[in-house]
């Protein structure tokens, strides 16, 4: 964890490593999957045990899902509409997928799943082949119209057509690297400050004194971060609605 | 009451031009100004990306090296470009 021999080493916490022993090994369980485990089984700890009281005026737990649930159901209904019920449950595992795996990754020792673009480009492509499938089934070949808007005159068909599939097709590009970019920026500006504090502690009588500084930041950071770790599961989720709704009602 | 000069409606439309009232329909997305251009900035470079991606793929296929490149690297930033525009103003206007 410490700067070993004086440099600033931000991007070996990205490092996959199998975990769980020579089983792990053998068939290239990483730490990833393991915190991908863990995030599972959290949200589901988190449905069953936290919502088992079922009281009227819910405790803590029971009013954390609650408001959970509420809060992607309100998403869902007001970005996709009545219809678009039958996709709570994809956002509402998709939001808490990715809200806890950023969580997560800000504990100690912990490993960011979020911050692999193979697993955040894994999960926009599962959004895109959905929106696909989901306008392609609604609206059939209509679903082509999609790429060259009404009303354009006929001749800039060869410019618009083009340009409209790079723009669809760029939709899980952008959604999974603004997800990854994130969680690395974050964790990578965490790791050079807390070095910073590390190197500069080492300076001497004065050093611990200068050391206040970055450690000043970096808690400043974590706060910043939490913000950060909610936000972009927000933002994946509700632009997955977004997309929702594009497709359910095709403009 | 609703005046007949359609004072409701003006009113309506100037709380709305200075912010004062959300949008019924836009997803209003939340970050300030670092986080629109960051948004801004993800969404020209993924659209280069598909588009110098689609354009390599195509002329590998076609063995038309490099005139598809170079053709879809300009698609891929007017892709780029409408996704910008698309960010501040979203094309559905209306709900349903």
């Amino acid at each position: 964890m410490a700067a070993e021999g004086k440099a600033i080493d931000a991007l070996s916490q990205f490092q996959l490593a199998t975990s769980l022993g020579p089983i792990g090994a053998s068939v290239n369980f990483t730490q990833s999957n393991l915190y991908m485990i863990f995030a599972a089984a959290i949200i589901l700890g988190l449905m069953t045990w936290g919502m088992r009281a079922r009281a009227v005026v819910p405790g803590r737990w029971q009013s954390l899902a609650e408001s959970a649930y509420e809060f992607i159901h309100r998403m869902v209904t007001d970005q996709v509409g009545e219809e678009g019920k039958r996709f709570f449950p994809f956002v509402f595992t998709l939001f808490m997928f990715v809200l806890v795996g950023n969580m997560l990754g800000l504990f100690p020792y912990a490993f960011t799943f979020t911050s692999h673009i193979a697993v955040t480009f894994g999960l926009a492509a599962i959004v895109f082949v959905l929106i696909t499938v989901v306008a392609w089934s609604l609206h059939g070949k209509k679903f082509f119209g999609y790429f060259f808007p009404e009303g354009a005159p006929l001749w800039l068909a060869p410019i618009i057509v083009p340009v409209e599939i790079v723009s669809y097709l760029s939709r899980p590009v952008s959604l999974s690297i603004r997800l990854f970019a994130n969680m690395v920026a974050g964790h990578v500006m965490l790791k050079v400050f807390a070095t910073f504090v590390v190197m500069l502690a080492g300076l001497g009588a004065v050093g611990p004194f200068i050391a206040v500084m970055p450690l000043a930041i970096n808690v400043a950071l974590v706060g910043f971060e939490v913000l950060v770790a909610f936000l972009q599961a927000y933002v994946f989720a509700i632009l997955t609605c977004i997309y929702l709704h594009d497709a359910v009602h095709l403009h | 009451m609703v005046q007949p000069d359609g004072f409701d409606k003006r009113l309506r439309d100037a709380r709305a031009k200075h912010g004062l009232d959300k949008g019924e329909g836009d997803a209003k997305l939340p970050g300030g100004a670092w986080g629109v251009g960051f948004r801004a900035g993800v969404e020209v470079f993924s659209a280069l990306v598909v588009g110098v991606v689609l354009g390599l793929l195509l002329d590998r296929w076609l063995g038309t090296w490099p005139w598809l490149f170079l053709l879809m690297f300009v698609m891929g930033s007017a892709a780029g470009i409408l996704n910008v525009y698309r960010l501040f103003n979203p094309r559905r206007v209306k709900r349903d």
